[in-house]
């Protein structure tokens, strides 16, 4: 059986390009960059490389880049960092759509004196930009809010919020995870202070990531040991995901208008057909202002986990924003805070494209999913009734 | 991904007994959309009083189907009587087992064997005036009065706890919430139940037994019970006890204490004249 796979937002396959340029790092050049000896030095070059091919891709400046192991790590590098520069400030503004990363950190520090906005959303999952504003205080030490958001897609504009924010005065940082490599990020056209991205979600490995820091933003480093990233994150370099990492980043700029267009135009006809050929389906989260590779699509009246487990009998891999776990069925902290009805959310999936899909796996997954949802529709209690 | 046993894959893909059966001799629903899972559960019976079909029509996770596929499986062929006896470990030990997360699976059958029982002796459903407040699990608001009258709760949580009320979707919150301020703002009556003379007497005999006892001996010292007498306990001290000045202020501070906070508030401790 073929593997289809629609969860590139939850991670993606390595590029053999990635792969190929990181394999010497292994084995053969296999030395410490920071070494005196030519032998780690030209590792080190190749990390320069690499932070110049990340650099390219965001529109920013190599030392503006620090390699960290994870997206998690660069929030909370960069939550901390803020927190640190101003110990006098006790408040946070991000929003109720937010990544664990941020999310569960924040609620972590709300127990620890700090005080916590979540700003809502409305029901396409988009922001008030006025209540940003009003939330802004002389005591806020940081704004987070993400670029695209990992299960709708939803693009909240995170530029104009840094505006916003810093007219004030305040920090601002997003994670971008999800938008770097799928849409433009030109960092010299903004003033965004932070941003996050990870490598598995653009086709390098996992365990590697970067937190962009603005050049002249005072920052405090995460993890303190060796004067690695010029004393802004110790470690010995993680150099073979480094230098993927650069590799990727360096496609993904090429790719950029292959995902907006190809990968796009998949996506919308998954969706478009999913809609018509199944009653009683809709979208959830702003279509017009989304990433080009993500659809969350709500099947009433049946639940996410059953479908997924149906559609990985054929091989088809998606997600659901529902966890059915001890008690009750949770859904997405997403999908509540844009208020989606409970009948539509626990039957929530998530399809994320890369530009590795094609048009005839797209057509595979549209030409099974009607009768997934109608087997277990079926089964549902509710839906004789409700019909 | 859940590592679900191959027995609870074959009954998700494969279920038993879907649907629904027309005239049933009893039907139950439990759950709900809201809370995630929901089931609906149908029987009837042969003419020797046995289950002679079962169907069910489930919303819900994998194992919320393979469950109910198994439950349905499970009770054909059973009186009602023994088919009561089933439990949601059965459910579960005819599944391979379930991870603990979905325990609550097994439980819902459970529940709607149970109510469809229920339908099928003509049980009343509902208590005379109650009302539902949470929908996921099927709680009244009489019943939630009672936990929190009588045990004395005051936070929502608690009353999940016991209850179970809450603990789904969490949309009936503040419903509870006002049933708690509510019990709580009743004039505070004696919420202890009245005892009889004899009944008092045991708890005594019993508290001092366990909880007392053992530290007197601990310091060479006893005590006896000499005589009840409405709240009056009369006692005498025993052993290192009966010799000690500060004895008075042990049978005050830390007997008649320790009876007042286990057994009554009016309890008064005395002791017998030497």
């Amino acid at each position: 059986m073929n593997t289809i796979y629609l969860d590139n937002n939850a991670t993606t396959q390595v590029s053999e390009e990635v792969l190929e340029v990181m394999l010497p790092y292994f084995r053969e050049l296999y030395g410490n960059p920071s070494s005196m000896h030519s032998f780690g030095g030209q590792v080190g070059q190749k990390i320069r490389t690499a932070r110049e091919q990340v650099a390219a891709l965001l529109g920013a400046m190599p030392e503006e880049i620090i390699f960290t192991s994870c997206g998690t790590e660069s929030d909370n590098a960069a939550i901390r960092s803020a927190l640190a520069i101003h110990p006098d400030k006790k408040h946070i503004v991000t929003s109720r759509v937010e990544h664990p990363a941020i999310h569960a950190l924040c609620a972590q520090l709300a127990t620890q004196g700090y005080r916590i906005t979540e700003l809502p959303v409305d029901k396409n999952g988009l922001l008030d930009m006025e209540n940003l504003e009003k939330n802004l205080t002389p005591d806020t030490a940081v704004v987070s809010l993400m670029w695209g958001n990992n299960e709708t897609g939803v693009i909240f504009p995170v530029e104009e919020a840094a505006k916003l924010a810093h007219k004030k005065g305040i920090l601002f940082h997003t994670d971008a995870v999800q938008s770097a490599g799928k849409i433009p990020i030109k960092m010299k056209n903004n003033v965004i202070d932070m941003l996050s991205i990870s490598g598995h979600k653009l086709h390098a490995p996992k365990g590697i990531g970067i937190l962009f820091v603005r050049r002249g933003t005072r920052f405090s480093p995460f993890l303190i040991g060796g004067h690695q990233e010029k004393g802004r994150r110790g470690g010995t370099e993680n150099t073979p995901s480094i230098i993927g990492l650069g590799k990727a980043c360096e496609l993904a700029d090429k790719n950029i208008q292959k995902e907006n267009k190809e990968v796009k135009h998949l996506r919308d006809k998954l969706e478009k057909e999913l809609l018509e050929r199944i009653p009683q389906s809709r979208v959830n989260g702003d279509t017009a202002n989304r990433l080009p590779n993500t659809t969350n699509i709500s099947f009433e009246y049946v639940e996410g986990e059953a479908i997924l487990l149906l559609m990985n009998e054929l091989g088809i891999c998606a997600s659901s924003g529902s966890a059915c776990t001890s008690g009750s069925l949770q859904p997405s902290h997403v999908l509540r805070a844009m208020g989606v009805p409970f009948t539509m959310a626990h039957g929530s999936i998530r399809f994320s494209l890369s530009i590795y899909n094609t048009e005839k796996e797209i057509d595979f997954v549209i030409d099974n999913m009607p009768a997934i949802i109608e087997r277990l529709r079926g089964m549902s209690p509710y839906w004789k009734t409700s019909q | 991904m859940w590592e679900y046993t191959d027995k609870v894959k074959e009954h998700f893909l494969n279920p038993r007994n879907v649907g629904e059966i027309e005239n049933p001799d009893g039907v139950a629903e439990v759950g709900s959309l809201a809370c995630g899972d929901a089931l609906k559960l149908t029987f009837k019976l042969d003419e020797n009083k046995r289950i002679k079909d079962a169907k069910f029509k489930t919303f819900g996770c994998a194992s919320a189907i393979a469950s109910s596929s198994a439950l349905t499986e499970m009770i054909k062929g059973m009186t009602v009587e023994e088919a009561l006896k089933v439990s949601n470990q059965d459910i579960a030990g005819y599944l391979g087992g379930l991870p603990d997360e979905k325990m609550h699976c097994s439980v819902m059958g459970k529940q709607a064997l149970e109510k469809a029982v229920e339908n099928y002796r003509g049980a009343p459903a509902l208590e005379a005036g109650a009302k539902i407040i949470c929908e996921c699990f099927g709680v009244t608001d009489k019943e939630i009065e009672r936990a929190v009258r009588e045990n004395n709760l005051s936070t929502v949580e608690d009353v999940t706890n016991y209850t179970k009320a809450g603990g789904g979707c969490g949309s009936c919150h503040d419903a509870i919430q006002q049933i708690i301020d509510q019990v709580r703002s009743e004039p505070k009556t004696d919420t202890k139940p009245k005892l009889t003379n004899i009944q008092k007497i045991r708890i005594i005999e019993e508290t001092i037994e366990r909880e007392i006892r053992p530290s007197l001996k601990h310091d060479g010292g006893d005590i006896e019970i000499i005589d009840i007498i409405g709240n009056r306990v009369i006692v005498a001290t025993r052993g290192a006890c009966s010799t000690c000045k500060a004895s008075d202020i042990t049978l005050k501070h830390f007997v008649e204490h320790r009876l007042k906070e286990l057994v009554s508030p009016d309890i008064v401790v005395e002791e017998v004249s030497k």
